[in-house]
């Protein structure tokens, strides 16, 4: 009590000196913060880039995020968005899922970014989706998955199956695919492969394959020693039918897959191998001679010959320096992506994310092979389908294409849990609306 | 006078007849080639059956050049070309070297899938008297399996004329094979084809006798189904010893992995959890030996392993000693700060190479030894793998020559048994720790180089063996060499038996339990090490 009165009064006559102290700091710090804070939140628009730059993910993320990088930079030269420049918040996920929502969370809440581009496994999307939905913000997934989703929040330009895995065995199931009447689905164990082929195996005994004629196989990520799977393709192969492996291996367990399969004279004219997570950069590191024939199907490859994806490719190659480095589909959904997201604020008038998720169906972009993307009622885009054969270069050479660009569809009509369902933000405002019992929420 | 009038008259019949056959030749190989211009894959398909069928000379190096990706055309001027390696542009009918500035429009012919078939079976039914005998085989291969009845005539020459008995023999089971997929060859031929199958006894033969066409006879039909069941019984062994061999060949990767673990777990009970990227090391070790290779010296390319093979031992048993010295030797006697300490400088390592040599993975070469496979019996054996193989057990060999002829192994035995009269005896423990410590790790460095050739080289290689390596050392005893060999190749063949009806994933988790039951009972591993851990 004493002591307290002594420490108020010496406090008290101190604090004069103190106070004059700390408010002239005050001043001096406080008034160029003021001057500088408010107007910088006027002057950028901050977007958000959620890939992960090391970790297992890192080989195929790195190279989103610079291409991101590049699109903010090519529109900063346009003159910006709405009067603004905008600028890129880049964070590290490190392949770690439930860090993928703690940075994604920092990105809205604290940078308070307008829209996140990023994600590349399912899981990691999974992670994210409470965070978006909780806090309001928009996520552009730009990479092929397993669909089973319509959420509002998220703008999917990556391909659904039925832009890419339903394609491809239509076309090994056509002449000039084999006839193939014989199918392993060889996936890694996690949910897009696994629902992936959920979905192939229900259409393939739609189409009339028995069961004795579909084996399905899953090993781990980083999976090397494939001898003994290789071992039984080989021998599932002969059983006098054409038979061919749709291979949804993902990561870096496909180049020892892909060695294997040349070290055992695997040709792709006796059991071709159509993948979907390998593209030009997966390739990049494998001798491609003895995989000559093998395909992949996307929406998108680096070899199509239009004058959009020279330019592309040539902006690239400028910016990131290397002629060397690849271009593909992931990439290309960030580019459609990107640009509708920027069409849609000009047309909203503001980054809002709900003026920007109303404006967003119905957005139209240019894609890189001739055509036009449309977003849709259900947040997926319209895409071209492509099927490539490898080359011994690297490069894919284009065998098959879909007249017209598909319309990606968010639930599957082959599986008994989603076939009623559909996705429509803008008329019935539902991500899982049933069309039988005409309620939302799924089954 | 008639007589040589009639003569002169026939000669030049005979004459104006063969100039009109190399006349239309050439006029049906032309119009074969035009097919070609069109970029389309089925005017490219008629294309392929046009030359093949044309009876050109050229058409073997035409089909061979659209089979390499090699043949090019103009659709402005109408022409088609060979390009060889060097980039020349040749004239694709005649031959001749094309002058003056290639097209602007010059493209390649693009093919699929479905027409690389058909190149193959042509090219097998053209290249079957070629004078390059390896030719000739891979022509019976392909005959036998594209079946095309068109190359029988050829296919009966060939036979005729063959010396080679190997190639006879593909010849006639090329031969079997069509007349059993002919809708006309008589039933006695069928049944006989069907035992020339029969007799081939391997997967293509199973699927050649599995689709047979619909109206075959019903003997023929019997005969096949006994020809099946045979078969079957003798891919069923096959596939068995096939197991085994995929079985020591894992089994030689863990114990290439696990054998520098056993050492320093055995002799100084250092749970080192860095043992992996040791092994990391070695193989980004051989990256960087192959990447100066590829600048300096390119045609030692194929030495580049024997090369990679000291240095990383030496690179990664100084890393080893380093740790010893720096990090392990305060921690004696306290195993779970060892084992943290070792964790975290694994941490440590992995993101050490992430910042130098970027998280990507790193592309290292198999050396031309190393690629492709040979068939003993009924297994299919790649060269990678039985290359592996035999560098495990060298590796092991002279593993147990060090430890048993040299001083240095002697002391390491020693200091093993007990290390306190070991001390008495004037060994120097502490510099023994360290060179054991060294030996270990550089070990595991010479395991990365082997392990390059078949798995990816990243910053994360080492975490998907150091599982595996304490698998193999709890389970065959600790310190002991022939504990490690032996428990190596058990866990290898045994997940490589479960594999095919398990599946990977059920297979590895099979493994770790049985591991677990085992040491239930046998707690020190399968041969126990008499001996005493470091004290401190």
């Amino acid at each position: 009590m004493s002591s307290s009165s002594k420490n108020s009064h010496r406090s008290n006559a101190t604090i004069s000196r103190r106070g004059l102290l700390v408010g002239a700091s005050g001043l001096a710090l406080g008034l160029p913060l003021a001057a500088t804070v408010p107007a910088r939140a006027d002057e950028t628009i901050k977007i958000g880039i959620l890939h992960s730059l090391s970790g297992t993910m890192a080989i195929s993320e790195t190279t989103l995020k610079d291409v991101m990088l590049m699109l903010i930079d090519a529109q900063n030269k346009k003159g910006g968005l709405l009067g603004k420049k905008l600028e890129p918040v880049v964070v590290d996920p490190a392949s770690n899922w439930p860090l993928f929502a703690e940075k994604a969370r920092e990105l809205i809440s604290k940078d308070k970014v307008s829209v996140v581009f990023g994600c590349w496994t399912s899981v990691s999307r999974k992670s994210v989706l409470p965070v978006f939905k909780e806090l309001d913000s928009i996520l552009f997934y730009p990479v092929q998955f397993e669909g089973e989703e319509g959420e509002r929040n998220v703008f999917y330009t990556g391909a659904a199956p039925n832009q890419q895995a339903i394609p491809a065995v239509d076309y090994l199931m056509s002449a000039d695919g084999g006839l193939v009447k014989r199918w392993v689905l060889e996936g890694t164990d996690y949910v897009y492969p696994r629902t992936t082929n959920k979905i192939l195996e229900a259409y393939l005994k739609q189409k009339g394959v028995v069961d004795a004629d579909i084996m399905i196989n899953y090993t781990p990520f980083g999976f090397s020693d494939w001898q003994t799977e290789v071992s039984k393709i080989k021998a599932f192969g002969s059983a006098g039918k054409k038979t061919a492996v749709v291979s949804t291996i993902n990561g870096d367990a496909n180049v020892p897959f892909y060695k294997e399969l040349g070290n055992q004279g695997i040709k792709a004219t006796d059991i071709p191998v159509v993948a979907f997570s390998v593209g030009e950069e997966e390739l990049a590191g494998l001798d491609t001679k003895p995989l000559v024939g093998h395909l992949a199907a996307w929406n998108y490859f680096e070899s199509i010959k239009t004058p959009a994806n020279t330019a592309f490719i040539k902006e690239w190659h400028d910016f990131i320096g290397n002629p060397k480095r690849t271009t593909n589909d992931p990439m290309e959904a960030h580019y459609i992506g990107f640009n509708m997201w920027v069409k849609a604020v000009q047309k909203a008038g503001t980054t809002d994310p709900d003026k920007v998720i109303s404006a967003l169906p119905g957005t139209k972009q240019a894609n890189l092979s001739g055509g036009v993307s449309e977003m849709l009622p259900n947040h997926y885009i319209t895409k071209p389908v492509f099927i490539g054969e490898i080359r011994p270069d690297g490069q894919f050479n284009v065998v098959w294409k879909t007249k017209d660009l598909v319309p990606g569809a968010a639930w599957s009509p082959y599986l008994p849990g989603s076939k009623d369902l559909v996705a429509d933000w803008v008329n019935l405002k539902c991500g899982n609306y049933n069309t039988v019992t005409k309620t939302c929420g799924g089954t | 006078m008639r007589c040589s009038r009639a003569w002169l008259v026939a000669l030049l019949f005979g004459l104006s007849l063969l100039l009109g056959q190399t006349a239309t030749r050439a006029s049906t190989i032309n119009d074969a080639i035009a097919h070609f211009t069109a970029d389309d894959f089925d005017e490219t398909g008629a294309g392929i059956s046009e030359v093949a069928a044309s009876g050109s000379p050229r058409a073997a190096v035409i089909l061979q050049a659209l089979q390499n990706g090699q043949l090019m055309f103009s659709a402005e001027r109408k022409a088609v070309y060979v390009q060889d390696d060097a980039g020349k542009l040749w004239d694709a009918v005649t031959g001749d070297a094309v002058g003056g500035d290639p097209p602007a429009d010059l493209d390649t012919v693009n093919i699929n899938n479905r027409l690389r078939s058909a190149i193959d079976a042509a090219l097998g039914g053209l290249t079957l008297l070629s004078a390059d005998p390896a030719k000739r085989l891979d022509a019976a291969e392909a005959v036998f399996k594209s079946r095309q009845a068109s190359a029988l005539p050829t296919l009966e020459a060939a036979f005729a004329k063959e010396q080679d008995g190997r190639i006879k023999y593909v010849l006639a089971q090329a031969r079997a094979a069509i007349v059993l997929t002919s809708p006309d060859a008589a039933t006695a031929d069928k049944l006989a084809a069907v035992e020339i199958i029969r007799q081939r006894g391997d997967q293509d033969a199973l699927a050649l006798l599995l689709s047979l066409p619909d109206g075959t006879a019903v003997p023929v039909m019997r005969a096949a189904n006994a020809a099946i069941a045979a078969i079957q019984q003798r891919l069923a062994l096959w596939d068995a010893v096939q197991n085994a061999w995929y079985g020591l060949s894992l089994g030689s990767v863990l114990l290439l992995a696990a054998i520098g673990l056993a050492i320093t777990f055995g002799v100084m009970g250092v749970i080192n959890m860095a043992h992996g990227e040791m092994v990391m090391v070695g193989a980004y070790v051989t990256f960087l030996v192959q990447n100066a290779i590829r600048g300096y010296a390119p045609n030692l390319f194929d030495y580049s392993l024997a090369i990679s093979v000291p240095s990383a031992f030496i690179a990664a048993g100084l890393i080893g000693i380093l740790i010893e010295r720096c990090i392990i030797r305060f921690l004696y006697g306290r195993p779970l700060e060892t084992l943290l300490a070792t964790w975290g400088l694994s941490l440590i390592l992995q993101q050490a190479v992430r910042t130098i040599f970027g998280p990507n993975n790193r592309e290292v070469g198999n050396p031309s030894f190393m690629s492709g496979a040979f068939d003993v019996g009924g297994i299919t054996v790649t060269y990678n793998r039985l290359w592996i193989i035999c560098f495990a057990l060298a590796v092991f060999v002279a593993l147990l020559g060090l430890l048993r002829f040299t001083r240095f192994g002697l002391e390491m035995r020693a200091v093993t048994q007990n290390r306190a009269m070991a001390a008495s005896m004037g060994i120097r423990t502490s510099r023994i720790d360290a060179l054991t410590f060294g030996l270990g790790s550089g070990i595991a460095g010479i395991a990365g180089v082997a392990l390059s050739q078949i798995d990816n080289v990243s910053p994360n290689l080492g975490q998907g063996y150091i599982i595996d390596s304490f698998m193999v050392v709890v389970f065959g005893g600790v310190g002991n060499l022939w504990g490690t060999f032996v428990g190596a190749f058990v866990l290898g063949i045994a997940n490589k038996f479960l594999e095919p009806y398990a599946g990977a994933v059920l297979g590895k988790i099979a493994i770790l339990v049985l591991i677990i039951l085992f040491i239930q009972k046998r707690p020190r591993g399968l041969f126990a090490l008499k001996g005493r851990a470091v004290e401190a």
